[in-house]
């Protein structure tokens, strides 16, 4: 029989699981996990969009001891890590997606994929990334994205998390703008029994811009669990993020963003927006933005919401005619209109907004 | 040929009563202005007629044709023929013009084949920019182009009634002519009955009632021809109340309150 991860985490002496006491883990589901139930696993992973790019070693070492090693999850990461390396030259433009896709299935399976994207001067691209899973399988995805924007690039990826609502996902994302780079993270997440993405920019050029967007809708028994972190390091950095889910049943959801301006990144702007609807009586969504501005002559501001579908709204709808249902999916499809829009890859809203429609149409009266 | 009569209507808002029983009888074709001074009940009128959550009917009827609407959801009562049309519309983001009345289409088993069409069409007819139909629902729109949709909604959606809550509002003499040269028009083409409820007699300039009628304290406490509306502008609402009513919110009966020790 093979190793648990209980096994192999005693094996590196870090058999203690993080824990709620801690102000990362805070909110979190992490006292549920049990690492016995999971045996570490090869992912199912195809690379669609990458041919002809080569691969480089040297910058492929740099980026993963760039990756913080904070806990039992990063320890693990480190042994079974599979990875995808995606290396684009200086000054070339894919005019296509990248597509990596990661399929979960076996029952206890623990996967590490390790996205490793490296952006030369002046490129340009999309990667995308699928997170999908046998159906009721019951499994652990702790994955892993590193990407570095070199001066001008402009790189923007998209996470989708598909998984069956019995997987756990445990991820972190972290990204590094240089000089007048622009970087993209955007997130949508459908899927997840608990699912977790921690979600790091770091701006550490001057003039470089970061947006963060995420899409993420919980129901039945799941929790969406958001860390952000919008890091300016370099002078004239911008940040922008939007953080829109919504949460029915008795899903839950929380949002924790840190908004932080070092001493030198003067004349930077960040934006942070995080708006959340709560859809059923059983939900529950948390929403905790933070500032730490250690500079003057900054602009930064920051909003969040929590509540439920704006009577005013339903009115306006329902005095027009429409039955009670349809203004409920109007308002819903609509409150996500900004968020679907500014994902990076226009082909993939339609799927994307049937699947929204297709959980709302589930919601429990 | 329809009736919509609504008879004793008493009703409160927050636990204070604002209508105390309204008698009106309006027939398809016809235009009744309702006008009355500030904390009249004019919005509450439309409100509970229209079945906005947050109000209570203790007594009365709402009959269209004579079924009552009251006992109605507000989107039946859309349906059954009501239409309002607001002093505020809501801003509903992400949810287009085109797309909202393509489900109050569906909804009424209307068929929705040259909608986008007929909605540029009367866009055009009403000087509601086309530019602007894809934006969401009063998102980013100016006063005057949120009652130019209003008016291009009733036209489009085709009541047997509809009432205009302070239409004028917040309206330049232009968009004020477009709109009440339009509802105008559906009350010839189509038959449509109109309770117009405003505060000023520049509405009725434009929009000629066939009935004026005075609302005071949750009542009618007068009801005449177009020459009503003249005599009131003459005389002030003082003339229908026997005491003062305050015509504006800073008006100096407000002042004296707010000095008051």
């Amino acid at each position: 029989m093979s190793t648990t991860l209980l096994d192999a985490a005693g094996h590196l002496g870090s058999a203690q699981l993080p824990s709620t006491e801690s102000e990362v883990w805070r909110y979190s589901r992490i006292a549920e996990l049990d690492l016995a139930a999971f045996t570490p696993t090869v992912p199912h992973t195809t690379v669609v969009g990458a041919e002809g790019l080569v691969p480089r070693p040297e910058l492929s070492a740099e980026l993963v001891a760039s990756m913080p090693v904070h806990d039992v999850f990063d320890e693990l990461h480190a042994q079974y890590a599979h990875t995808v390396e995606i290396h684009v030259p200086a000054g070339k433009v894919l005019a296509e997606p990248i597509v990596v896709t990661h399929h979960v299935s076996g029952v206890g399976a623990a996967v590490f994929p390790r996205l490793l994207i490296h952006a030369g001067a002046d490129s340009e691209f999309t990667v995308v990334e699928r997170f999908e899973s046998d159906p009721g399988v019951v499994a652990l995805i702790v994955p892993r994205l590193v990407l570095h924007a070199s001066q001008a690039a402009r790189v923007s990826y998209l996470g989708v998390n598909l998984l069956a609502n019995t997987v756990w996902q445990l991820g972190h994302q972290q990204a590094t703008g240089e000089r007048d780079s622009t970087t993209l993270l955007a997130t949508v997440a459908l899927g997840g029994d608990y699912a977790r993405v921690r979600t790091d920019v770091r701006a550490v050029g001057q003039g470089a811009t970061t947006k963060q967007v995420a899409l993420y809708y919980a129901d039945g028994h799941q929790m969406h669990d958001f860390r952000t972190l919008q890091d300016h390091i370099a002078p004239k950095t911008n940040s922008d993020l939007l953080f829109k889910g919504a949460v029915q049943d008795t899903a839950k959801s929380v949002y924790t963003g840190l908004i932080r301006i070092g001493e030198d990144a003067k004349g930077s702007a960040a934006y942070q927006t995080n708006r959340n609807l709560t859809l059923s009586e059983g939900a529950w969504a948390e929403s905790v933005p933070n500032l730490d501005i250690r500079t003057n002559d900054v602009k930064c501001s920051h909003a969040s919401t929590v509540g439920p579908i704006d009577d005013e709204q339903r009115f306006y709808l329902e005095s027009r005619g429409i039955p009670p249902e349809v203004a409920e999916r109007l308002v819903i499809l609509g409150f996500f209109d900004d968020v679907l829009a500014a994902l990076p890859v226009g082909s993939l809203r339609p799927e994307l907004r049937d699947r929204v429609t297709e959980k709302l149409l589930g919601r429990v009266a | 040929m329809s009736t919509l009569e609504i008879k004793g209507l008493v009703a409160s808002v927050a636990g204070k009563q604002i209508l105390n029983g309204i008698d009106l009888t309006v027939r398809s074709g016809e235009v009744h202005a309702v006008m009355g001074p500030n904390g009249a009940g004019k919005s509450t009128l439309s409100a509970v007629v229209m079945g906005k959550p947050g109000y209570e009917v203790h007594a009365g009827q709402v009959l269209l044709d004579g079924v009552d609407l009251l006992g109605m959801p507000t989107w039946q009562r859309a349906q059954a023929g009501m239409h309002l049309v607001m002093q505020y519309p809501s801003e509903v983001p992400g949810v287009d013009l085109t797309e909202m009345l393509a489900e109050a289409y569906s909804a009424r088993g209307r068929s929705t084949d040259g909608l986008a069409a007929s909605v540029a069409a009367e866009a055009e007819r009403i000087h509601f920019p086309s530019a602007l139909l894809d934006r969401s629902l009063n998102v980013d729109l100016s006063g005057g182009e949120k009652k130019r949709n209003e008016t291009l909604q009733l036209a489009l959606l085709q009541p047997k009634f509809a009432i205009l809550d302070e239409l004028d509002s917040g309206l330049d003499i232009d968009a004020l002519r477009d709109c009440s040269r339009r509802v105008e028009a559906a009350t010839h083409d189509s038959q449509l009955g109109v309770l117009a409820i405003t505060h000023y007699n520049r509405l009725l300039e434009e929009l000629h009632p066939d009935h004026v009628h005075i609302l005071v304290k949750g009542r009618i406490v007068a009801s005449g021809g177009p020459d009503l509306a003249d005599q009131l502008e003459r005389d002030g609402y003082e003339a229908f109340t026997g005491d003062e009513v305050a015509d504006e919110p800073t008006s100096s009966g407000s002042y004296d309150d707010l000095f008051a020790l």
